[in-house]
Formats: C-alpha cells, sequence, structure tokens
C-alpha cells in the first residue's frame, strides 16, 4: 500500500532522515519505535505532505506522493493525527470534526461518519458543543483522532496518541486504535511507549538518528534482547 | 435556516432604517456639517478595522500594513476622479481593485512567513507604498493632492454594508471556516487537507480590497491627502481597533472603531491630553479586558438569535 524507499528529509541543513526505508500492507498496524528527536515524526510529516523529501521514493498504492502538496496526499486517502494533538482550540468537538471532512463533497456519507466517530469515541458525542480547548489531554486525543478519521482515510498516521495520558487512558486509545483497524483502517503508529505500541503491532520499525535500524514482526522485535534493552526497559 | 436568513434579513433592513433616519437628519440640517464628518470618519473606520479583522482576527496572521493599502486606495481613486476625471463610484472599485492586486503580490511571498516576521513584513510594505507616493510629483509629492469632497454619509453608509455582509458572510462559509482553523493551528490545517497558502492569500486580498474601497472614501472626504497620513500610526490605528475590540470578533471590530473614532474626535477639544487620554484608554481596557472588548464572541451571541457569527452551517456544507 505504501512504500518508502531511501528517503532523504532535511530541516535547513540539518539532515533528519538518512535513507530510511520501509512499507506498509494494507490492513497493517505497523508501528515506528524509537528515542526522542530519531526522526520518527519527521517520517510522518514528509509522508503527509508537511515536509517535503530530498531525495528517494514515496509510492502510495504504486503513484509517488513523494513532495506532493498535503491535501493532494488527504485526497488520496491518508491522513495525519499530528503529535500533541493540535486541535482547534476555539471551536467545538463538532466544528473540529466537521473541518476533517472539509475535503469531502458526499454530505450524506460525512452525516454516517459523524455517528460512527461518535460510536467510537462516546466521549465526543457528550461533548458536541463543547469548546475543544476546554477538553481533557485524552478527550483532546480522541478528538484529533476522530477528526482524522473524518476524511475516510485508507491509512491513518498516528504521531503519539500516548503523549502526556494517564496509563488506563493510553489503553482505552490504543483499544480504539486496534479497533479502527479492524473497521478496515491501516494504521502506520509512531510511539514513544514501545511497549504498547509493539502489543497491538503487526510488524515494527526501530528508527535511531534518521535510520532505520531494525525492523520485523512486533513478536520477534519483542523477543529481542536488544530492543528489550533500549526501548522495553531491560527487563 | 430560514431563521438564520430572516435574522440576516432583519439586521439589514434595521441598517437601513438607521440609515434613513440619520440621512433626514442631514438633510434637514438637524445634524451639522462636524457630526455628519464624525459619522462618515465612524464608517471608514469601521470598514477598515473589519477588513483588518478578516486577516487579523479570523485568519491570524499578523499584519501591520494595513495603512499601505488604505494609502494605495486614497492615491488611485483620488487620481481616477481628479486627474482622469472618472465618477466617483469608479474610482472607489478602483483603489479596491489596486489595493487587492498590490495585496496579492505582497501576501504570495510574505504570508509564508509567521508572527513577527510577517508583521515586519507588511510594515515595510506599507511604508514602501508611502515613499513612493512620497516621490511621484505627479501626486504632488509630500505636499499633497487636492481632492473634491465627494463621499457622503449614502456612499460610505453603502460601502460600510457591503463590508460587513461580505465579510461576514465569508467567515460563516466553508472559507471561513478554513480561515479560522489556520489560526487555530496551522499544522492541524495542514494535516486536515486545507490549502492554507491559498486561505491566507485569499483572506488577505479581500481585506486589501475593502481598505482600499476604505482608502477612496478616505481620500474624497477630506480635501487634501498627504503621504504622511498613511503613516506606520495609521497602521497601528486600525490594529488597536481589532485588538481592542476582541481578536477574532467583528462586532468587537465594530464597536472598538465606533467607540475610540468618538473618543478621539471629542477629544479634539484638548490638544494637549487628547493623546495621553486615548492611551490611557487604551492602557484600561487591556488591563480589564485583556480579552479585548468581545473576546471572540459576537454582539448577536448575546440576543442568541444568530448563533455565532463566526460558526458557520453544519456539516461544512
Amino acid at each position: 500500500m505504501l512504500k518508502v524507499e531511501e528517503i532523504d528529509v532535511y530541516y535547513g541543513s540539518i539532515k533528519a532522515l538518512k535513507g530510511v526505508s520501509l512499507n506498509v500492507n494494507e490492513g497493517e498496524i505497523v508501528t515506528l519505535i524509537g528515542a526522542n528527536g530519531a526522526g520518527k515524526s519527521t517520517l510522518l510529516k514528509t509522508l503527509s505532505g508537511l515536509l517535503k523529501p530530498k531525495k528517494g521514493k514515496i509510492e502510495y498504492h504504486n503513484k509517488s506522493i513523494a513532495g506532493k502538496q498535503a491535501q493532494t496526499i488527504v485526497k488520496a486517502g491518508i491522513s495525519h493525527v499530528p503529535e500533541g494533538r493540535r486541535v482547534f482550540a476555539n471551536m467545538t468537538v463538532e466544528e473540529n470534526l466537521e473541518l476533517g471532512a472539509y475535503l469531502r463533497k458526499d454530505t450524506k456519507r460525512i452525516r454516517v461518519d459523524f455517528e460512527k466517530v461518535f460510536e467510537l469515541f462516546p466521549r465526543l458525542f457528550e461533548r458536541k458543543k463543547q469548546l475543544s480547548g476546554t477538553l481533557s489531554g485524552g478527550e483532546q486525543q480522541m478528538l484529533a483522532m476522530g477528526r482524522a478519521l473524518m476524511a475516510k482515510p485508507k491509512l491513518l498516521l498516528l504521531d503519539e496518541p500516548s503523549m502526556g495520558l494517564a496509563p488506563l487512558l493510553v489503553k482505552t486509545i490504543f483499544n480504539i486504535i486496534e479497533e479502527i483497524n479492524r473497521d478496515g483502517t491501516t494504521i502506520l503508529l509512531v510511539e514513544q511507549n514501545a511497549h504498547m505500541a509493539l502489543s497491538i503491532a503487526t510488524r515494527a520499525y526501530v528508527i535511531e538518528t534518521g535510520s532505520v535500524i531494525t525492523s520485523g514482526t512486533a513478536e520477534k522485535l519483542q523477543a529481542s534482547e536488544e530492543i528489550r534493552q533500549a526501548y522495553l526497559g531491560g527487563m | 435556516m430560514l431563521k438564520k436568513v430572516n435574522t440576516f434579513w432583519f439586521s439589514i433592513v434595521l441598517a437601513f432604517v438607521f440609515y434613513g433616519i440619520i440621512q433626514l437628519l442631514i438633510s434637514t440640517a438637524m445634524l451639522n456639517p462636524f457630526y455628519t464628518n464624525t459619522l462618515i470618519f465612524i464608517c471608514i473606520n469601521i470598514i477598515l478595522a473589519v477588513s483588518l479583522h478578516l486577516v487579523i482576527g479570523i485568519t491570524g496572521q499578523f499584519s501591520i500594513g494595513h495603512a499601505g493599502f488604505l494609502a494605495l486606495g486614497a492615491y488611485i481613486s483620488a487620481i481616477m476622479t481628479m486627474k482622469l476625471g472618472m465618477p466617483f463610484s469608479v474610482a472607489l472599485i478602483a483603489g479596491g481593485i489596486v489595493a487587492a492586486l498590490a495585496g496579492l503580490v505582497v501576501g504570495v511571498p510574505s504570508l509564508r512567513l509567521r508572527g513577527d516576521y510577517l508583521a515586519i513584513a507588511t510594515l515595510g510594505f506599507a511604508e514602501i507604498i508611502r515613499i513612493i507616493f512620497l516621490n511621484i510629483d505627479y501626486v504632488g509629492g509630500a505636499a499633497g493632492m487636492q481632492v473634491t469632497h465627494a463621499t457622503t454619509w449614502t456612499t460610505s453608509f453603502l460601502c460600510l454594508i457591503l463590508t460587513i455582509v461580505v465579510i461576514a458572510n465569508f467567515t460563516n462559509s466553508r472559507h471561513g471556516r478554513a480561515c479560522i482553523s489556520i489560526r487555530e493551528n496551522e499544522i492541524a490545517a495542514d494535516a486536515m487537507g486545507i490549502n492554507t497558502t491559498y486561505y491566507k492569500v485569499a483572506a488577505f486580498v479581500i481585506g486589501s480590497f475593502f481598505a482600499g474601497i476604505a482608502g477612496g472614501l478616505y481620500a474624497h472626504n477630506f480635501y487634501i491627502i498627504q503621504p504622511v497620513n498613511f503613516g506606520f500610526l495609521k497602521s497601528f490605528d486600525i490594529l488597536i481597533f481589532v485588538v481592542l475590540g476582541g481578536l477574532g470578533s467583528l462586532s468587537g471590530a465594530v464597536v472598538s472603531a465606533i467607540l475610540l473614532t468618538i473618543v478621539s474626535t471629542f477629544l479634539q477639544g484638548l490638544p494637549e491630553t487628547r493623546m495621553i487620554i486615548y492611551s490611557l484608554v487604551l492602557v484600561m481596557v487591556m488591563l480589564y479586558r485583556p480579552q479585548g472588548l468581545m473576546g471572540t464572541r459576537e454582539i448577536t451571541d448575546y440576543f442568541g438569535k444568530w448563533g455565532r457569527v463566526k460558526g458557520g452551517n453544519q456539516y461544512g456544507g
């Protein structure tokens, strides 16, 4: 579904990604794990068109999307839930969700998707008239995810959904991610909470200082001594 | 939905009743020219405030070069009527269009800048415009340009209503929602697939157009225009209307433009202390209402009828 080959991404003159390659197959949950500053978020931003790669190929359903504008990529079916949630604080929950469907014209189907999102996140339904800036962190995360789902993506890019959330809430969020995946949305998940991420993922890539250092099935990485030492707290 | 439309027409009718009363007072000479002139000046200031409100309050782009567009509108319309002998209405529209084109030319490169950088770029643009007019003998250079008096209560009120209707409807539309999302969070707006550059430029161009219209009214109200009238202090005056009214509130911009114009007009009787009192008013408001007079609310919120002007209809359709 998504194929990334040897991409280089720069911030000014600083090279943030060095020859990163990965691929995501339809129906999978693929996770990228790595420390702060490894380049995980940079990779997601490049995939969604917020950054442009200097070199390399990005193919989505065999069509190149490298360097395309964000709106073209959203239209093609890739939605990005940016790091730190970034809800539109002075808008209500409902208005935030409406903006998620901004590029869609099929009003009737949008209504159906509203119901779906509210089914997935009942909390959002309770608070649909509330300004989203007044929601709790967990609710904002749900809103950011719901908003991205309103674009009806085939591939959902999730950047650190567990950031700053209480452990119980992290669990809820991850259950919802699995549910979204079961409904047929492929997921590329960036996480620092490697333990949680590997527990729901099909496959994983480990990124360190801008390069992929290892990859494999989630079970294989969970079992690997090296990964346990570095990312799972060395148990 | 029907209710919404009705309220809209109700407001329009109300506005024209108000217009009629004032016009009657003017034609029966019950309102002396000083008050008439103040009313016209209030209209011009509201147009400026509302047009900048679209750029700063709605789209969140901190532009402080609005006097540049005002100057362009003023000079272009004055050239049209004085040098080319065109009718006033044509001159007004020409002023608006040239200002809008300038907005496009300035907006495309500079709206990629953010925050303080954009502010500096727009400030620089306004100064460039002023200095260009200062150095063109065709328009009188520093001595300024004589302009006939053509602005009446009717023309300025019509322009005012047009400005408010266009900008309020733009804000309420799907496009307005996109602009607000840019103000709220540009990265998220981008990630939603909103063409942020396009909307920033669009808001800027619409704002510049109405500033240009205001310039035409301004030029034909004062008998003379000089580059010195369009310095950066003028830009700040307009900025103050928007900030004082509450960033994001159209009615706030209107209310504060009315209030501050009245305050500064009546303080003209005390030339020594005028600026001190004016500044004190600003300091007091900012201390006690840092969110501005109206915050992000609209007057209609208090009546609970029109709903939230910045809202837009359901499901973005």
